[in-house]
């Protein structure tokens, strides 16, 4: 722990690191900034091995933060369009990302919000998230923690499977199926519920079981009684973030930038 | 018996002249990377209508076919603008049901491009299993079980045979040897192999020495007998990018983007960068200096 202040988004990127914690020699992919950075703060610190890329092609031999470069990275390897299916249909890799929509089993919507057929709001598509989503461990950022991101019933269009026996032949869902960890602007969760139910794991400094309940679609599981609370970033750590992020894009993610501890606020 | 021509050169009009309606045609490339879009311009100032878009990794490809009224269904994982996440006239078309969808996950549609190829009927995946892909309406996917001892029930995901290809590349010769000289070759050579017919424009035909194999042979994308003709077509990925030789052009996607702000927006852009000559669009974006010029993006 430290006296040193720090933002939620500080807080939020040491928190989405943890995802890739004894995940061995790993692809790691980390959508959008935090979850990017997060995984740097991986590599830096606790999860050497694992392999990052520049987010075009190659695996670099440091991470490589967003926005602009001071100099070109290292290259370890090819991580062209084929390599990318190649590793993740073998399980080597843990993606951090970020949908739209999620539900109480896990399944995540980054298709479309209403009718498939003529959506109410049309967004990316699919993407990877079907085949991700049963070869390899996944883990998701929200940055804002409501009922409209984790939505009562089943998500508008699931491209990620998740826990719903329903969808299985025999109930069972397959064995790739692995989701890790969900990071919010509120607190940490995982599946480690009765059932895989989605449990909250951790609080964020000043953020109450309460207040993540009531944004939230459907019933949380926790982890204790007395749920802990968000590690805070060390200094190390805060040190190691800005080494990797020196454009301060982390800054920009949640408006105004707040203070990790709302009661410090 | 036809003696096959090895002189393969063509325009892009002479391509087009190559489609029809209702046909399925098959666009290569990602996104903002290595899109055909003088073809894609030139097919939505044509009369052509009805078709079957495959684009499993659209970008403004997608859009400005869905915007020009072509297609009759879309074959897609996603379809962004990269830098732009959300595909602003893709968005629009999908939201007004203009057209029907098979959505598909990325590596699926790799896999039933690689079914294709293979000339199989199918192939075999754990891809879709759990989720809405393999439940859509208008689509019965099918499973098959294992035969061998764990009896694994997995969907088969079909061929993707589009008629037609469509991809951009870098160089060719006039038979049709084809290299891409980008960092990533993408899936354009399981598309040109599925397809039933192939058309690439290139940034430059050159004599098969300038070519030089022996040193860029690993980037050869595909035998000169999948490729049945070849149009030389500086600039023609652009505003997508064909690096080496240029970078997206963020700029003009984003004078794209807000062309779907309305219908009048869509209007102006059309009249300005679609039903002119690619002379004309060349000159309204700036000129060849330009597109040289433009920054490595960062991602």
């Amino acid at each position: 722990m430290t006296d040193t202040p720090y933002s939620l988004a500080e807080l939020v990127i040491v928190a989405c690191a943890q995802a890739w914690r004894d995940n061995g020699e790993v692809m790691a992919t980390g959508i959008g900034p935090l979850p990017r950075i997060g995984a740097g703060l991986a590599k830096l610190t606790f999860a050497p091995a694992i392999q990052t890329t520049d987010g075009e092609v190659y695996y670099t031999s440091e991470p490589v933060g967003p926005g602009k470069r001071t100099a070109e990275p290292e290259f370890e390897g090819i991580a062209n369009y084929d390599r990318v299916f190649s590793a993740l249909w073998s399980g080597k890799r843990h993606a951090l990302v970020g949908p739209v929509q999620l539900d109480r089993y896990g399944q995540a919507n980054i298709s479309a919000i209403g009718d498939h057929k003529k959506p109410k709001i049309a967004m990316l598509g699919a993407r990877g998230f079907p085949g991700n989503s049963i070869s390899h461990p996944n883990s998701f950022f929200f940055p804002n923690h409501n009922k409209r991101s984790f939505i009562e019933g089943e998500v508008d269009f699931v491209c990620m499977a998740g826990y719903n026996p329903a969808r299985y032949v025999n109930g069972q869902p397959p064995k790739g199926l692995d989701l890790r960890i969900i990071v919010t602007n509120l607190c940490v969760m995982d599946f480690g519920g009765p059932d895989h139910q989605i449990r909250v794991v951790s609080l964020h400094p000043g953020v109450t079981f309460e207040e993540v309940q009531d944004n939230t679609g459907f019933p949380l599981a926790k982890i204790a009684d007395e749920i802990p609370t968000t590690p805070a970033p060390t200094t190390e750590q805060l040190a190691i973030i800005a080494q990797i992020d020196p454009n301060n894009v982390r800054a920009t993610v949640f408006k105004d930038n707040p203070a990790g501890d709302r009661k410090a606020a | 018996m036809t003696e096959t021509m090895l002189d393969k050169r063509m325009t892009v009009d002479d391509i087009v002249d190559q489609l029809s309606d209702g046909m399925t045609i098959g666009i290569g490339g990602w996104a903002t990377r290595r899109k055909p879009m003088a073809l894609i311009r030139a097919i939505a100032r044509s009369g052509l209508k009805d078709l079957t878009v495959m684009a499993g990794y659209g970008g403004p490809d997608v859009g400005i076919l869905a915007a020009s009224g072509k297609i009759r269904k879309l074959v897609f994982a996603f379809a962004s603008l990269d830098h732009f996440p959300l595909e602003p006239h893709f968005r629009n078309g999908r939201q007004s049901g203009a057209f029907e969808v098979l959505e598909l996950d990325e590596g699926l549609y790799h896999w039933g491009l690689r079914a294709g190829a293979m000339k199989l009927p199918f192939l075999p995946t754990r891809v879709g299993i759990g989720t809405d892909i393999i439940k859509q309406s208008g689509f019965d996917f099918k499973f098959v079980k294992s035969p061998y001892g764990d009896g694994e029930e997995l969907v088969a995901m079909p061929a993707l045979v589009p008629d037609v290809a469509l991809i951009h590349a870098h160089r060719s010769d006039e038979r049709g040897n084809l290299l891409t000289l980008s960092k990533d070759a993408l899936f354009d050579e399981l598309l040109v192999r599925a397809a039933g017919k192939s058309f690439a424009t290139v940034e430059k035909i050159v004599s098969t020495a300038d070519l030089d194999m022996k040193a860029n042979s690993r980037y050869n994308l595909v035998e000169r007998a999948m490729i049945t003709g070849v149009a030389e077509t500086p600039l023609g990925a652009h505003p997508t990018s064909a690096d080496p030789d240029y970078q997206l052009d963020l700029k003009h996607i984003k004078t794209y983007v807000d062309s779907a702000a309305s219908p009048d927006a869509w209007a102006d852009y059309k009249a300005k960068y679609i039903d002119v000559s690619e002379a004309d669009y060349q000159a309204a974006i700036g000129g060849a200096d330009a597109v040289a010029a433009l920054p490595v993006p960062i991602y």
